[in-house]
């Protein structure tokens, strides 16, 4: 009986309800450990570039303008949200939101940037030295990563010219 | 402008091609689940078709590869105008986690112009459904670019001139900030 039959399955139907969710008109909350967008505290950040130096994307870029200023840049197009800058922070300055909306039009709306000021020893008003030569090629005084165009630079001795830090300002990039 | 466009060219309903150039496949479970009846796009009107030339707006998931890129691009230019493009995840957004290697040649906006993205890896559902509300106009974009600056040093700077002994103790006087 093909009547009976549609009856049966519009029955079956009405009992499962409705399973969509009202989701633009409605918010949705997220699951507790959900990882959105890295929100980047600048009052609590001292400006180690761990962060920087642990992300997996290189997103984050850090510029030392002078001695005492250092921008630290989080560009936001390719981060994966895997939450390893929040991990490696110190000073807790990274937090994981739950802002998961970030569609937009432009990319550049992802970005953000801070400017924060490195503190230098008292005494004599430079930064402290590495221990080692290793240390010294991990931790360079300072760090060029290229803000115009939006890209990472690798920091090694073929980049850096080794004497003076001021030098260091004029290399080409290819 | 391209917001006024598109309210009104693609008043009804917006034909989706899928397109995915060499990503990990996450995006697009993530894309199929905003077609199941939870996440139920075809009440906007939103349907998956098997041609670009049927359709309106392009979904790129994955970067642009040595090997896919003309392909995308065969693809982008078989669809008929107007036509919008959604990047959709890290990868066709910005080139994702493999953006340096050989066979990436980066994000999608080096092969195809990108009309709107949608970071995550991969977005939620409910994030694709968000930019999609954003490209047709049902709700505002939230994200602005941030910027903070620090105009003050929080360390305060001594100076030996400005010791001064007080019985046992020794006291700063005129800790200025820089």
């Amino acid at each position: 009986m093909s009547v009976l039959s549609k009856l049966k399955e519009t029955l079956i139907c009405l009992k499962a309800g409705k399973v969509t969710l009202p989701y633009p008109a409605q918010a949705q909350p997220v699951p507790e450990k959900f990882r959105g967008r890295p929100l980047f505290d600048a009052v609590k950040c001292i400006g180690c570039a761990g962060c920087a130096n642990n992300c997996p994307a290189r997103e984050i870029l850090v510029v030392d303008v002078c001695q005492e200023i250092r921008i630290l840049k989080y560009l936001g197009r390719r981060c994966a949200y895997c939450g390893r800058c929040a991990e490696v922070c110190p000073e807790k300055a990274i937090t994981m939101s739950h802002e998961f909306e970030n569609a937009t039009n432009s990319i550049g709306d992802l970005q953000q940037r801070l400017e924060l000021f490195m503190s230098t020893c008292q005494r004599c008003g430079r930064c402290f030295k590495e221990p080692s030569v290793l240390e010294q090629l991990k931790l360079k005084g300072y760090r060029f990563d290229d803000l115009q165009n939006e890209r990472w630079i690798f920091r090694s001795r073929a980049y850096l010219e080794s004497e003076p830090a001021a030098d260091d300002l004029r290399i080409d990039l290819e | 402008m391209l917001a006024n466009l598109c309210q009104r060219m693609f008043k009804r309903s917006l034909w989706v091609y899928h397109a995915n150039s060499g990503g990990c496949n996450g995006c697009d479970i993530e894309v199929l689940n905003v077609l199941t009846p939870y996440y139920d796009a075809e009440r906007f009107g939103i349907k998956l078709v098997g041609s670009p030339r049927h359709a309106d707006v392009m979904l790129c998931q994955g970067p642009a590869m040595r090997a896919t890129a003309k392909a995308l691009r065969r693809a982008y230019e078989a669809m008929p105008s107007p036509k919008l493009v959604f990047a959709i995840g890290s990868c066709a957004c910005g080139g994702g986690i493999w953006f340096d290697t050989y066979s990436v040649l980066g994000p999608v906006e080096k092969v195809i112009p990108v009309n709107y993205y949608i970071p995550g890896c991969p977005p939620r559902p409910e994030a694709i459904i968000y930019g999609v509300a954003v490209a047709v106009g049902l709700v505002d974009k939230k994200t602005v670019p941030v910027q903070f600056k620090q105009l003050e040093l929080p360390i305060p700077r001594y100076h030996p001139n400005q010791l001064r002994g007080e019985g046992d103790l020794v006291v700063y006087e005129k800790m200025e900030k820089v």
